[in-house]
Order: C-alpha cells, then structure tokens, then sequence
C-alpha cells in the first residue's frame, strides 16, 4: 500500500516579477493548510496538458512557515520542453493543478556559523525560502546574487530592502558588475557553508573555486536544474510489467513509463537524488547518463540508469520495471 | 477507545501484566515461522483489527501513565539519557509538534492541541496537563521541546540529522531501550551505530536501508518491527544499568517462564520532520509475557519455531544464550505442529 500525499491547489494568484518569471500562489482546493517546509526544498507540479500529464520539479519561495499557500516562480525558458510554457501560456487564475509534498534535496547545514549563497538568474529561489527560515531563526548568512540585466532579475529590490545592503548584493551582466567568487570565497569564517544553485557553468565554477581554495567538500552545496535532455526516439522494453513502449524525441523514460500507466518511484526529476535507478536487463546501443547520481563505475556497468533524465543512443533498452 | 491505565511497575516488583486486549493488539513480530534481517520497512499506514498497535500513527495504550512515571524515574537517575546536540533545536520543535498531533489525532478523548498562530495550547488528561506556549520560544516550556514532549510519549527516540549523503544521531531520549546507549552513539552516523549487528551487514541491509531513508518523504512515514527477549517487564535494559539486569538472565526456571520471560518488540516509526529536514526515529518498545503470548495460539506456535531455529548469531547478539533451550521446551508444548497462517495478526 502506498500513501498518496498529492495535493490539489487552484491558482489563487499569478505575479509576473520580471522578464519572463511568474509567481503562481497555489492554495489546496480542500481549503486545508499546506504542510510546513524547509528551505530549499520544491515541490513536483502535476498538471495536464492535454492529453499529457507533466511533472515538473519547482523550489518553494514562499515562507517555509507559512501554510496559507505555496509559492513558485517560473521562468519561461525557450529552450524548454514545454513545461514552463504551460503555465506561463496555458495556466490562468482559478485553474487547477496537483503539487506533490515538499522534497528537500538542497537542504542548508544546521551546525553552519555562516551560510553564504551565490544566486544565478532564477536559482535565486531556493535561497529566498532559506533566507526567510533563516533569518527567522537569528542566522548568519549572505547572499550574492548575479542576473544578466536588472529587469531579467527577480525579487533583488525585495531582497535587499528587506535584508539589507551587508547581506544582500546584486551583480548584473550588462553592467559588468560579476561576483568576485574567489575573493569572497578566501575570506570567510571557519564553519561557513557555501550553497550555489543557478546555470550550469556557474555552479561548476564556484564549486571549483572552493576545491581550489582548500574549502573541504561537506561546506560546498550545490542545486542543479536539470531537465531531460532530448533526443531521438526509442523502444523500452518494461519487462515485469509487461509493456513495450516508445520513448519520444521530447519525452523522458519515466515520463513515457508514467504515460503508459506504469508507476515508477522518483523525488527530484533531475537526476540527483537516486531514487528512480532503474536495473537495466539488456540494451542495445549506447546509454546517455545524463544523471549526477550515479557512480562512473556505476555508469561504465551498464546494468543501471537514471530514467528521470537518462536515455538511450540506440534501438530498444530492456529495463527492470 | 476506553482506556483504563494500569498502576503498575517496571522495576523491583514487577508488577507489570497485560490485559486481554493489550495482549491481542500487541504487535507480534513475526510475519512467517523464520526470522532473518531484511529491510523490513513498509508505509506506516493503519492496519490490523480493531484497537491495533498499528491503528494509530503514534500508538498510546494501558502502559501509558506507568511508562511516563518509569522514564521520570530514569531520567532523575541519569540526565545524559536525554541529550540534544546545539544544532537541533528546529528539529526539537519538529518532534514536539508532530508528537503532539499525532497523539491527539490518533486518540482525541485523550490529549488535545490547539494553535493560534505561534501560541499553543496542550491539554494531556491520562497526566493532568495543561500547558499553553509560545511555538518556538523555549522559555514558555519546563523542559526544552523534546524532553518536554518526550515524557509525555511512551516509546524512545532518536533524531537524526542528514548531511552528506549520511544520517547522524544528534539528539534523543532514551530510557527503554533494548542495550544500547545514546550517550554513546550520539553523534554518530547511522553505519556507525549499526556497527555490532551481525549478518546484516553483509548481507547489505544497512547501504539499502540508508539509501532507502535518505529519501524518506515528508508525509509518508514508514514502520518496521525489531524485536529481542526481556527477564522480568524491565523498560530500561541499558549498558549505563546492566549490572541491576544482566543477572536476571541466570534466573530463568522450566516453572518461571511464562510470568519471567517477555517477547520484546519495538514498533519503530520513521517521519521526516518539516522544518529541519531531520528524521525521527520512534522506538516504541513493547512487552509480552510468555504466558499472555501462548492465549495466541498461532503466535504459541510461530515463536516456538522462530526461537528454535534461530541463526547462532543472532542468538548471541540479542544475548538469548543462557535461557534460550529452557523456553524453547516450553513454548514446545503450546506448538502442535500445525500450519501457521501468514502475516501477524492473530487469527
């Protein structure tokens, strides 16, 4: 027996805070109170869109204290499967949508004596849910924050007005102004934890700088958005449930799994948090493990895969599900 | 449910017993006639007949006020037996609401929570309580939030913190607990204080169950049963006290079994907690006389055979050496051969 915790909400409110990021309130159709949270944590949106059922992983930047509603903001990326374009196009006020209980897989270091946030774009929201636990519970932290022009940047005049100009400092592209990673990084107090979350480049090259300046790798914390990479189409054999389908050009295995009724375990839909590895009982081309999970001797075995974001180069894979 | 509190001991007289519906609702073990580690975890979901351990998410039954005056006792002899590290205060808050709401919800005639805001308001009737306070603001407390509430909960607990792919022992309360010590595992990560099982290990329990509960979801807590054999109804069987217990095990007669000898289960519940992101462990420890077990037959039968046939190491680890031989010849007379039926509820 399993437990379904999945909530209804209808939209109460949509916000546009900047350039291409809206604000949706989603409060529970039952009128009950959204459960407490942590900061970091998101939420798995569950909306229909169409004949298609979408998953998509938001953080909640709403105050994790606060069960009046959950807040996420959405950026609507071009590139995008279709995900944010959905709600940003298709989602109106009144409209009804499924969030699942709030997942924390960026979660902040309780024994930290610092907490220093580097932001990029729109990775600025986990850390606005940290910030107000944190600030409620009389912690130290500081957040640096780079957008590529003031008009793309989200809640920055928030933030600082309600933080403060020692603890809040905006960088923007366009005015040359970039966060001076490695002096900041040199001279923080011992017991201080780092937490990045932004593009991909970004959070590689912070997390490098603090390798290199010796910071040990339990202070750096790191949040990547990783959607399913897309690809060309095909054939999953899901041997114990019996069903051969086909995985599309802008599908994921587990959202073609999903789609064909089958139910497969996952939290975080980005290939970090282990829970959709999947045993893999033959294939026949090349395995594009696209997860940050799994061990490269893991990978080079070819016995299991990630199906959030993995996928396959090749003809049919044969996966134990 | 109507609930009549025993006036009873855990200690010098022993004067513990169960009534008939303790004894049916008592959550038995062993779901086949073998017993072997497995991650045996499942959705702590209800189950069972009526009045069931399992019907309530944070279980309170006829033991309840003597338990409570039980921990009191241990906790005046030995404070360390209540330690919290500085960095869990969110994760105590966590555990006081959570204790709180989940014992009024499972049991309303017993215990009531209301909040306004950040000012709360308990009410504990089987005790006598009535507390009003500020969530979050320690002060409005006799206790800090987890002692608090944790001698108003039958059943230990640890929290657990989660850092680094890795589950550590940051705080707790601990007084019935089946020989070990949280003074000496606290700070310790969960393969360390693992460490002395045997078998298990290799067998690789302890990578799947860590694997399995560092995604342990909010709202979806899970349960499993572990369980040990206790002489004399004694809670508090801990390294700190072994010299008042560790001899009660060469006290066991062919004509004291049944009043003597218990079956000592732990139903642990695993929740992850809202605010810290923490764990909480609850270990509620459970004893059955041998005696009130054979009024089961099906159980009669099925710990006969568990007992009998139980893997050398196991038997040392869970320290059954010395007594064991006597109750497995008499349990043998309650166990006729017949087939058991699955699962382990009583039939």
């Amino acid at each position: 027996m399993t437990i379904n915790t999945e909530m209804p909400v209808h939209v109460a409110a949509i916000t546009k805070v900047a350039d291409s990021v809206k604000r949706f309130r989603l409060e529970r159709v039952d009128g009950g109170v959204m459960p407490v949270f942590s900061g970091g944590a998101h939420v798995v949106v569950a909306m229909q869109d169409g004949k298609l059922l979408r998953h998509n992983p938001y953080s909640l930047m709403s105050r994790p204290g606060d069960t009046s509603a959950f807040e996420i903001s959405v950026l609507r990326v071009e590139s995008s499967r279709g995900g944010s374009h959905f709600l940003h196009d298709k989602i109106s006020v009144g409209d009804t949508l499924t969030v699942s209980q709030p997942i924390n897989l960026f979660p902040f270091d309780h024994r930290g004596r610092k907490h220093l946030f580097f932001a990029g774009g729109i990775g600025i929201t986990p850390f606005i849910a940290m910030m107000a636990q944190m600030a409620q519970e009389g912690r130290n932290f500081e957040l640096h924050y780079a957008m590529r022009t003031r008009s793309h940047g989200a809640y920055w005049q928030e933030l600082a007005e309600r933080y403060g100009p020692s603890r809040v400092k905006i960088y923007c592209d366009v005015e040359n102004l970039f966060i001076p990673v490695d002096e900041i990084l040199a001279r923080q107090p011992l017991g201080t934890h780092m937490y990045v979350c932004g593009p991909a480049g970004m959070i590689d090259a912070v997390l490098g700088k603090g390798k290199a300046l010796g910071w040990p790798r339990q202070n750096l914390h790191f949040e990547r958005f990783l959607a399913p990479p897309t690809g060309k189409p095909f054939e999953a054999v899901l041997q114990r449930s019996g069903k051969t389908i086909t995985v599309g050009e802008h599908q994921s295995m587990l959202e073609a799994i999903e789609a064909a009724g089958v139910d497969a375990p996952y939290l975080c839909r980005g290939g970090a948090c282990g829970q959709c590895e999947t045993n893999i009982v033959s294939c026949t081309g090349e395995l594009l493990h696209n997860d940050i999970y799994l061990e490269p001797a893991d990978k080079a075995s070819g016995k299991k895969i990630m199906i959030c974001v993995s996928r396959l180069k090749g003809e049919t894979i044969t996966l134990d599900i | 449910m109507n609930t009549v509190f025993n006036t009873e001991s855990f200690r010098d007289d022993f004067t513990f017993r169960n009534s008939p519906v303790a004894v049916r609702r008592f959550p038995f073990p062993f779901h086949e006639d073998k017993y072997m580690y497995a991650v045996n975890m499942e959705p702590h979901v209800p189950a069972g007949p009526e009045g069931h351990a399992y019907r309530a998410p944070i279980d309170v039954d006829e033991h309840y006020v003597s338990e409570m005056k039980d921990r009191e006792m241990v906790l005046r002899e030995d404070p360390l037996r209540a330690q919290a590290l500085p960095h869990m205060m969110a994760a105590q808050w966590d555990t006081l609401e959570l204790l709180m709401e989940k014992q009024a919800e499972g049991f309303p005639e017993l215990f009531s929570l209301t909040k306004n805001g950040d000012q709360w308001h308990w009410i504990n009737r089987p005790l006598g309580i009535d507390q009003k306070f500020i969530f979050g603001d320690t002060s409005t407390l006799p206790y800090e939030p987890m002692d608090y509430i944790m001698r108003q909960t039958q059943g230990d607990i640890c929290i657990v913190d989660q850092r680094d792919s890795q589950l550590w022992m940051d705080a707790g309360v601990v007084t019935t607990q089946a020989d070990w010590s949280l003074d000496f595992d606290l700070g310790m990560n969960f393969m360390e204080w693992h460490g002395p099982v045997p078998l298990a290990h290799q067998i690789g329990v302890f990578e799947r169950a860590l694997k399995f509960l560092l995604n342990l979801q909010q709202g979806k807590p899970v349960r499993r049963l572990n369980w040990t054999m206790t002489i004399n109804s004694r809670l508090d069987t801990s390294p700190e006290n072994y010299p008042k217990w560790g001899p009660d095990r060469a006290s066991v007669a062919p004509e004291n079994v049944g009043n003597k000898v218990h079956l000592r289960c732990e139903l642990q519940s695993l929740w992850r907690l809202p605010r810290s992101n923490a764990i909480l462990f609850v270990i509620r420890c459970y004893l059955i006389k041998m005696e009130e077990l054979v009024a089961i037959p099906k159980w009669a039968r099925r710990f006969h055979r568990v007992l009998r046939d139980l893997p050398p190491e196991l038997i040392d680890y869970k320290g059954l050496t010395r007594y064991r031989p006597t109750v497995v010849e008499w349990l043998s007379k309650y166990d006729d051969g017949k087939a058991t039926s699955p699962g382990i509820f009583p039939d």
